[in-house]
């Protein structure tokens, strides 16, 4: 029976994931395209925020990726510890630049809807702050990844480090609701809603939300390629030494 | 395990810059806020809680790469690690030393700068509390940052990078407990928030340490 741990061999990850790849582009453009236009060009203006709301066609979508990536990056870590699959570390290792951007997008295009709306680019508002502090676990993971410099060690302590540090974001998030009241709203998406936000704003969002999730996985896909291509050249390059 | 500890603070007592100098940091940098704030004792009155934990939290830093850094580079490391005591204990020990040697000077010398800053009176009960609950969690989690490290030349900044989102929740219950003792509230809520976090801190921690350590004497 084939296994899901066929594809932690590097030569069938490079074969899957190249034909894949293309596939993944594709699906992401149409939909960030399609969710974007949609949403930016032709959905209604809300009536108390005029066309400020239209910026949680990327708010929201980069919000949830960037907080995804992490889990991503935690059973990747998880998996590289318990089975040694290099390809899973080089993956984490991957999504990190990526979930780093996403969590950067969220905290700007926030800025810039809270200057019109709350009348402030920045607020110590709970779920802003717990953004700011995970961006911190992003580049703290990545300076952790450059200093280390046997690729098992760096791969070992970044795992280590992000098991505690998923740990501790977590604490932190429910610890900063405890330290300040929030300015802001509640979840626009959940499962269990009835109905979640008005349907012509919905669509688009799950579309553009869609698009956001395959431009992840695009680029995580692409960047793990080329860790594993920059691995096999270093491997090269020390044969022809040795030689 | 006691030998070790036994050793760490005889080390840090006699050789000279390990026992004093985080707390003569929490002292300057107790005295250098009122230059940058101004003396005003309205001002002070209200930031004292912060920047008391802010200063603990800071001279607890300043010396962690002290925990690891000299037993890696004379080879202690490789002895202790090879030892029949569990990595896990000389973590463990490792993290009580650091308390020891700052933490616990940090906690008796707090409220004399609290006094600096004009903390008001109902305060100092909770401050006592809440850094004696907190600045063990600083020490077990710093450890934890400290074997990430050990093998990374020049990793005091990359130490502080990883360290310092790991202690905003010590933080923000510490400095909690003690401005709602400023202001004469029953802060107990924060403070058993902030004892579960050193628990869970004590308990686990240790074990990632030597995790940590294992890779980096691989």
């Amino acid at each position: 029976m084939a296994s899901l741990w066929e594809y932690a061999n590097p030569r069938k990850f490079m074969t899957v994931s190249g034909a894949l790849l293309p596939w993944v582009w594709g699906i992401a453009a149409v939909c960030l395209v399609g969710g974007l236009v949609w949403g930016f060009f032709f959905t209604p203006n809300d009536f108390r925020q005029g066309s400020t709301v239209k910026i949680i066609y990327v708010h929201v979508p980069s919000a949830i990726m960037a907080v995804n990536a992490w889990f991503m990056m935690l059973i990747t870590s998880l998996i590289w510890l318990i089975r040694r699959h290099h390809v899973s570390a080089l993956a984490a290792k991957a999504a990190a630049p990526v979930g780093m951007v996403f969590t950067l997008i969220a905290l700007l295009t926030g800025a810039i809807w809270g200057q019109p709306m709350w009348g402030t680019w920045w607020e110590w508002d709970p779920r802003l702050t717990s953004f700011l502090i995970l961006f911190l676990f992003y580049l703290g993971y990545m300076a952790l990844w450059e200093a280390v410099d046997n690729p098992d060690a760096a791969a070992d302590l970044t795992a280590v480090l992000c098991l505690v540090g998923t740990v501790f974001a977590v604490i932190s998030r429910y610890a900063l609701v405890f330290w300040n009241q929030g300015l802001h709203q509640g979840a626009t998406l959940s499962l269990d809603a009835e109905q979640n936000i008005a349907d012509v704003f919905w669509y688009p969002l799950i579309t553009a939300l869609a698009g956001f999730g395959f431009l992840f996985l695009a680029l995580v896909l692409y960047r793990t390629r080329t860790e594993i291509r920059a691995r096999r050249l270093k491997a090269l390059i020390a044969q022809e030494r040795m030689a | 395990m006691l030998g070790l500890l036994r050793r760490d603070l005889t080390l840090a007592f006699r050789a000279g810059g390990g026992f004093g100098l985080s707390l003569a940091f929490f002292l300057i940098f107790a005295t250098l806020v009122p230059f940058g704030v101004g003396p005003e004792t309205m001002v002070l009155e209200t930031i004292a809680p912060g920047i008391l934990w802010l200063g603990a939290l800071l001279a607890c830093l300043l010396s962690l790469d002290r925990i690891f850094q000299l037993d890696w580079e004379d080879g202690t490391l490789d002895l202790l690690a090879t030892a029949p005591v569990p990595l896990e204990g000389v973590a463990a020990m490792k993290a009580l030393g650091h308390w020891i040697t700052t933490g616990l000077p940090l906690v008796l010398a707090a409220p004399v700068l609290g006094l600096l800053l004009n903390l008001p009176l109902p305060a100092y009960p909770w401050l006592l509390a809440s850094l004696a609950a907190g600045t063990p969690a600083l020490s077990a989690i710093g450890t934890f940052g400290a074997a990430l490290t050990v093998g990374i030349k020049r990793g005091g900044l990359l130490l502080s990078l990883l360290v310092l989102p790991l202690y905003v929740p010590t933080l923000i219950f510490g400095a909690l407990a003690v401005i709602r003792g400023a202001e004469g509230q029953d802060a107990t809520t924060p403070l058993i928030l902030l004892a579960g976090i050193t628990l869970g801190s004590l308990a686990t921690l240790p074990f990632a340490a030597a995790a940590a350590l294992r890779v980096n004497l691989r």
